[in-house]
């Protein structure tokens, strides 16, 4: 996010889903779409059935592989170099958009250059994905103007989580295909309302609407609007807040134990805190290390926005009265600020949100009005303005968006002597993120409650493991015992954890080493060892 | 565009329309069973017949394209009998229990029973019987209800790409079947569940929470992934009896397992219900205003004594807009430091 919005301007999808229908080439990557985002993947379906070609690349063969003329099924943690060998092999091909490229962008001689060890051959050595394959996906999204580019956690969370991103802008400003309707990037935001907590300014280097906290100009006019001196330097990103120096932390809705990379360090860190303060709907694992727990209302029983994937910010009615003594977030927060002394009654949300659409242009013409009758996509400036279905029409508010050289880099860690596999870590279907709501649905939990780790036949035979057998994955970080699931659609060598079962966690194991920029943890790639568990 | 007239009112559509869409677009009520807006036409259902002069049967107006100068007649009494004759063929092997039925109130065939006044039936006989009840956690599938109108297996294929059901076996014996018959296992989207015209699927969920004109429609947008799919959660009392989407916002009334049937968390009796304070390592009931005051005198003492920079907020992509952007600013305004961040990297 941090990556695209440094070469475009913004870290969102370009395009809305409803253009997902008009798309030629559908280029998905590091996204299991049909799991994670299913009503998106019924978008790319529906395309699918008009006629549109997909590439997938992802490790495993995942559902939407079935919909995929071409899939680049590369070994975790490979992806920059395929992204370069797709590159290249689009340049060198001719494919690339040149009057796209001259008019709208920057450095592409040094950048091209970059390109030249990443032959087809090359890349096939490193990724395992035949170089045949490589060509036709090159040849597939290059010969498109009309093509989307999808991707997920499956690119960012690697500690070179930011290249990747810039890679897969390399591919879209290579070919011109952005800023076009049914044309552009599109990274699928994962929670709810992660898109409107980003914008929120729920962020330690930017206020609401993405302006920087250490721009003078900025901290002039939110002091203005808040009252008290702010401070000028940039805070510390969730990961780095394990890192000792908080004393006191107030945690509204997360459940860090479970969801942050490496358990272990975590719940060290949260130990030696003098003092937890967690707002929640349940008794999580975080909260069970609290001081103070404050019971929340769920997204059933409160007003406000939530704003999706594609910036579309939509109304949150309340539907049912959260049980006991549990509130509103919001009341709960204005019951703090009035006690350190911060003024701030507000009537309800919709006073909120106007007050964040004085402070950012984005949303300003936004009302709760203008919800009611429906989404609204920002940017939308003014009370008149419809709404933004595709970013960019006019220009890059950054200017020339750059082409960034992008050397390849594996995973900080890699599968050796002592830990032979690969492990990589992602969702299902049933369950959502860290469980605290689908694990309390006796119907999902039904059918989809016990976790297990997807190996390949070939690793399974040699392990002498069956469907169901239990198998202990040990990193340097820890271990876990965990049911196999024997799968042909995953690679020899790799071992899948879906992130979601806190008795057998997968963070456990995953590895906190961080992007460097984006402070991602590299949940995508660590190496583990695998044992057969006897009875 | 084509030009057709429809009961002598003259009207224009886009080449490959069908007269169902023509007349759909004039207003003219054309009564249908098998037709769904967003699934390709399947023309089993024949209730959707209809006249055109110079052919000598009637149509069905779902498949036929909408043609140049075409003169569609949409009810005569020979139309309106052959419906009715269709409705009591489906009728004469349908349970008559709508009494019972979860669907009561909100069913098309029970709409068009009564619009057709279907009290006597011909053909009363043999009735199909499906005693075996599909164990899946999420959809009830009464085979008895079902009139193998086939939207619900093109659904599947057409909008989910799962193609977990089709038609079986023939004539009396047809039904909506799985592979080999198994109990279904599939992505349990519930998207057959969102079409179907009948009670043949509901949610396993729904029984007994509440019948359509009891509950309260409530619009919101879903609590799980980032794609913010629209959604009616359906009031009863303080319960939401089902989750159901509006087909006229953008996801078209399609939803996935977690925001169709995911939603009894929200009664859990794990939920939190009261501030908790930890005493001697145990966690003692308290009060709001002991435990928020207990709170921010604990903040407030830590940020004196090693400096604001020792406050971290961990805010929520799970929260809404005007929760995140306040508890930034108390962060930022109230305790002085940037340390505000969510999981978004997560």
């Amino acid at each position: 996010m941090a990556s695209l919005a440094a070469i475009l301007g913004s870290g969102s999808m370009t395009n809305s889903i409803p253009e997902i229908e008009g798309m030629e080439v559908i280029f998905i990557i590091g996204s299991n779409t049909k799991e994670s985002h299913p009503v998106i993947a019924n978008r790319m379906i529906k395309a699918y059935r008009n006629g549109a070609r997909i590439i997938l690349a992802d490790p495993r063969g995942i559902p939407m592989a079935r919909f995929a003329e071409v899939h680049l099924q590369l070994r975790p943690g490979t992806d920059l170099a395929l992204l370069n060998g797709i590159a290249r092999v689009i340049v060198k091909e001719g494919l690339k958009n040149t009057e796209f490229i001259r008019d709208n962008t920057q450095k592409f001689e040094e950048w091209e250059k970059s390109l030249e060890p990443f032959t087809p051959e090359y890349v096939e050595s490193v990724t395992g994905v035949p170089a045949g394959l490589i060509v036709k996906a090159a040849r597939l999204y290059g010969g498109s103007r009309k093509a989307g580019l999808f991707y997920t956690m499956g690119i960012t969370q690697h500690t070179h989580g930011t290249d990747n991103v810039s890679a897969v802008a390399n591919l879209a400003l290579v070919t011109g295909n952005i800023g076009r309707e049914s044309t552009g990037i599109n990274p699928l935001r994962g929670q709810n309302n992660v898109q409107g907590a980003c914008d929120s300014g729920a962020l330690p280097n930017v206020y609401p609407g993405y302006q920087k906290v250490n721009a003078p100009e900025n901290r002039e006019k939110f002091e203005k609007a808040w009252g008290p001196a702010l401070p000028d330097k940039p805070g510390l990103t969730a990961t780095e807040m394990f890192n000792g120096s908080i004393k006191a932390l107030y945690i509204m809705g997360e459940n860090p134990v479970l969801t942050d990379a490496n358990q272990g360090h975590v719940v060290h860190a949260l130990e030696g805190m003098e003092f937890i303060v967690v707002q929640d709907i349940f008794m999580t694992e975080t909260a069970k290390l609290a001081d103070v727990v404050l019971p929340a209302a769920c997204f059933a029983e409160k007003e406000g926005t939530f704003t999706n994937t594609e910036r579309r910010v939509q109304l949150v009615r309340k539907a049912v009265n959260p049980p006991g003594e549990a509130r509103e977030d919001l009341s709960i927060l204005m019951g703090i600020a009035g006690r350190i002394g911060l003024p701030a009654s507000y009537c309800g949300a919709e006073d909120v949100f106007a007050e964040m659409g004085s402070l950012w242009q984005g949303v300003q013409g936004i009302t709760y009005g203008r919800l009611r009758r429906g989404g609204i996509q920002w940017p939308c400036p003014s009370k008149d303005h419809p709404g933004t279905r595709y970013l960019y029409k006019t220009g890059f508010p950054v200017g020339r968006p750059p082409f960034t050289v992008v050397p390849f880099t594996p995973p900080a860690e890699l599968p050796d002597a002592q830990y032979p596999y690969l492990l990589t870590t992602g969702r299902n279907l049933f369950q959502y993120h860290s469980g605290s709501m689908t694990r309390r649905v006796r119907q999902i939990e039904e059918h989809a409650g016990r976790a297990y780790a997807e190996i390949s036949p070939a690793d399974a035979a040699a392990l002498g493991v069956k469907e169901g057998d239990v198998i202990s994955i040990t990193s340097r970080r820890g271990t876990i015992d965990i049911s196999a699931r024997v799968t042909g659609g995953i690679r020899k060598g790799i071992v899948f954890i879906p992130m979601h079962y806190a008795e057998a966690a997968a963070n456990v194991i995953t590895n906190n080493a961080l992007d460097p920029v984006a402070k991602i943890p590299e949940f995508k790639a660590c190496a583990a060892r695998i044992e057969k568990k006897t009875a | 565009m084509i030009t057709l007239t429809i009961d002598g009112k003259k009207t224009q559509v886009v080449g490959g329309a069908t007269v169902l869409e023509a007349a759909r677009k004039l207003g003219v009520y054309i009564p249908t069973l098998c037709q769904h807006p967003k699934l390709t036409p399947f023309g089993g259902c024949r209730l959707c017949i209809v006249e055109v002069k110079g052919v000598p049967r009637p149509l069905a107006s779902c498949t036929t394209p909408a043609a140049e100068g075409m003169e569609v007649t949409t009810s005569t009494p020979q139309l309106e009998g052959l419906r009715k004759t269709v409705l009591e063929l489906i009728l004469s092997d349908h349970p008559d229990d709508c009494m019972t039925c979860e669907k009561a109130g909100n069913c098309t065939l029970q709409e068009l029973a009564y619009s057709y006044g279907m009290r006597e039936n011909r053909f009363r006989g043999e009735r199909r019987t499906y005693a075996k009840r599909d164990a899946n956690p999420f959809i009830e599938r009464d085979l008895e209800k079902c009139i193998l109108c086939g939207r619900c297996v093109k659904v599947c294929k057409e909008v989910q790409g799962v193609s977990a059901i089709d038609f079986a076996y023939r004539g009396f014996q047809a039904k909506i079947s799985t592979p080999f018959e198994h109990d279904l296992n599939c992505e349990f989207c519930g998207q057959c569940v969102s079409v179907c015209p009948t009670g043949a699927l509901t949610g396993k969920g729904w029984a007994k929470k509440g019948r359509q004109v009891e509950v309260n429609e409530v619009d919101t947008v879903c609590g799980y992934c980032g794609v913010g799919c629209n959604l009616t959660l359906n009031v009863k009392g303080n319960e939401i009896a089902r989750v159901t989407s509006r087909e006229d916002t953008w996801n078209e009334g399609w939803l996935c397992v977690k925001g169709r049937f995911g939603y009894k968390f929200v009664n859990s009796p794990d939920r939190l219900t009261t501030p908790l304070i930890k005493k001697d390592g145990k966690f003692v009931e308290a009060g709001w205003d002991e435990a928020l005051q207990y709170a921010t005198d604990r903040l407030m003492e830590i940020k004196g004594k090693y400096g604001p920079d020792a406050i971290g907020g961990l805010s929520s992509a799970r929260c809404t807009n005007e929760e995140n952007y306040l508890f930034q600013k108390i962060i930022r305004a109230g305790f002085g430091t940037n340390n505000v961040d969510h999981c978004a990297r997560l």
